[in-house]
């Protein structure tokens, strides 16, 4: 019988070796629990959380809480079916609404995760006849949806305007749709993409354009539309995709958008169709995340402050950061030696950030990825830099 | 240099040599990911360098046939006198 798993092999030897370096399995990683939104307790510690995307706090929003306690209480805690069959409550429709008000568009479609809403928003767009322009540091669930969709992929340089109309230039004989996809602050780097200029791009090349905000919604832009608002060019994107999972603090999906062939999408994108709808008490919950979000600017503020303050302190204390200051803050390392034996120093002395390797980062270089919070205090962002210096230091960086 | 899949596939390979981790043995039917120790994530950023070199694009559906330097070579001819 063949080794169902043999193709595995090499993933194997990969795992073993990260892994025998280590003190500990850094996948593997457990927070036992949170005390608040930038505390939690791993390996019996206390342990300042500074990888957890929550940018706005909000998994800890009281008012969130109280909304998801008291739908549990009246509506029970599952719909147990899909939003096309009895997955649809009254609270969906509500949330979808809001988010449509929100984002001040027509139409708004949530998806049971933010990896969902991409496979969903993209496999339903297009198909075989079509081609979709990726940026070539798209997330996983960007790859995934194209490859669902059956689409012609062709991926254009990270975050370059010029090189993209190159390669639309190549497709000027096409006639399938044209979608190009980007995001707005890319996930590991904390790169912030040029919307604007996509979409000037866009237009000349009669191309529909999708962003997805998943890291920028709540964070960017006067009123937290992401990038899009930030840049003044929310008319010309025609698609928005983005989490609830993030700033929002809970899980599920979005895609709005102006154009009413949408509708049609709930009857085609099969992991919409396909799965079950999420809970009432996550949809109430994020809906008074959406509002406690709403409510408080000032939270963006902060944040903004709290990424300027992180991503300058560790530039001051010699580590290599990405250039954009945005609440994903990375610094880059040469080897994953390097970056397996700083990632545990850092923990063990009370600093917990996500581990990048890859090929899940740019440039073939490991990455110790931070995303910063509204909730830090200035003083636990000055505890975190110290550490990294202290542990720079150590390892002769 | 470029006009026929030879063409293509001796400057991949000088594109490739400039590359002082990959082998410098390497011919025509040197398999890409095997002989050349490269993850999908390389391989696709290598022929995002060619691509600029001959003025084409490859949709990635495509690069999942392709084992050997020559199949590249092979492909992206046939894109290249497609395109013209």
């Amino acid at each position: 019988m063949t080794d169902i798993f043999a193709k595995h092999q090499g993933l194997r030897e990969a795992y073993e070796g990260l892994t025998a370096a280590s003190p500990r399995n850094p996948f593997e990683v457990v927070i036992e629990r949170p005390i608040s939104a930038s505390v939690g307790i791993i390996e019996g510690r206390e342990t300042l959380l500074f990888g957890t995307n929550n940018y706005l706090g909000l998994s800890q929003s009281k008012k969130a809480i109280e909304a998801a306690v008291e739908t549990a209480e009246t509506m029970g805690v599952g719909t147990t079916g899909s939003r096309i069959a009895n997955g649809t409550f009254g609270l969906h429709r509500k949330l979808e609404a809001k988010l449509a008000e929100f984002f001040r568009r027509k139409h708004c479609m949530v998806f049971s995760t933010g990896y969902q809403a991409n496979l969903g928003t993209i496999s339903a767009l297009v198909n075989k006849d079509d081609v979709l322009l990726l940026d070539a540091d798209s997330h996983a669930s960007i790859y995934d949806g194209a490859k669902l969709s059956g689409a012609q992929v062709i991926r254009f340089r990270h975050n370059d305007p010029v090189d993209l109309e190159k390669r639309l230039a190549r497709l000027k004989d096409h006639t399938g749709a044209k979608l190009i996809i980007a995001e707005g602050i890319y996930s590991m780097t904390g790169n912030v993409a040029p919307l604007d200029k996509f979409v000037d791009i866009k237009t000349r090349h009669g191309a529909y354009l999708m962003a997805d905000e998943a890291h920028s919604f709540g964070v960017l832009g006067a009123h937290g539309r992401g990038v899009a608002e930030m840049q003044g060019c929310e008319d010309g994107i025609d698609f928005v995709v983005g989490t609830f999972s993030k700033s929002l603090g809970t899980v599920g999906g979005y895609c709005v958008t102006n154009h009413d062939g949408v509708d049609l999408m709930r009857l085609c994108s099969r992991p919409y169709m396909f799965t079950a709808s999420l809970p009432p008490e996550i949809i109430a919950a994020t809906m008074a995340a959406l509002e406690d979000m709403q409510a408080r600017p000032e939270l963006r503020t902060k944040l903004q402050e709290n990424a300027a303050r992180l991503h300058a302190g560790l530039q001051k204390v010699g580590l290599k950061t990405g250039e954009h200051v945005s609440p994903v803050v990375a610094v880059t390392l040469e080897t994953v030696d390097q970056a397996v034996g700083f990632w545990n120093a850092l923990l063990e002395n009370g600093v917990y950030v996500n581990l990048s390797l890859p090929p899940a980062t740019p440039d073939n270089r490991p990455l110790l990825r931070c995303s910063v919070m509204a909730a830090h205090s200035p003083e636990e962002i000055d505890r975190a830099v110290a550490v990294f210096g202290e542990v720079a230091r150590h390892f002769g960086l | 240099m470029t006009d026929s899949v030879a063409g293509i596939s001796g400057m991949i390979i000088e594109k490739l040599l400039a590359n002082p981790k990959v082998p410098r043995d390497i011919d025509g039917n040197s398999k890409i990911v095997e002989d050349l120790a490269f993850d999908s994530l390389a391989v696709m950023n290598f022929v995002m360098e060619i691509e600029d070199e001959l003025d084409v694009s490859v949709p990635l559906d495509k690069l999942a046939d392709i084992r050997t330097i020559n199949d590249l070579a092979g492909c992206l001819h046939t894109l290249k006198v497609a395109h013209a």
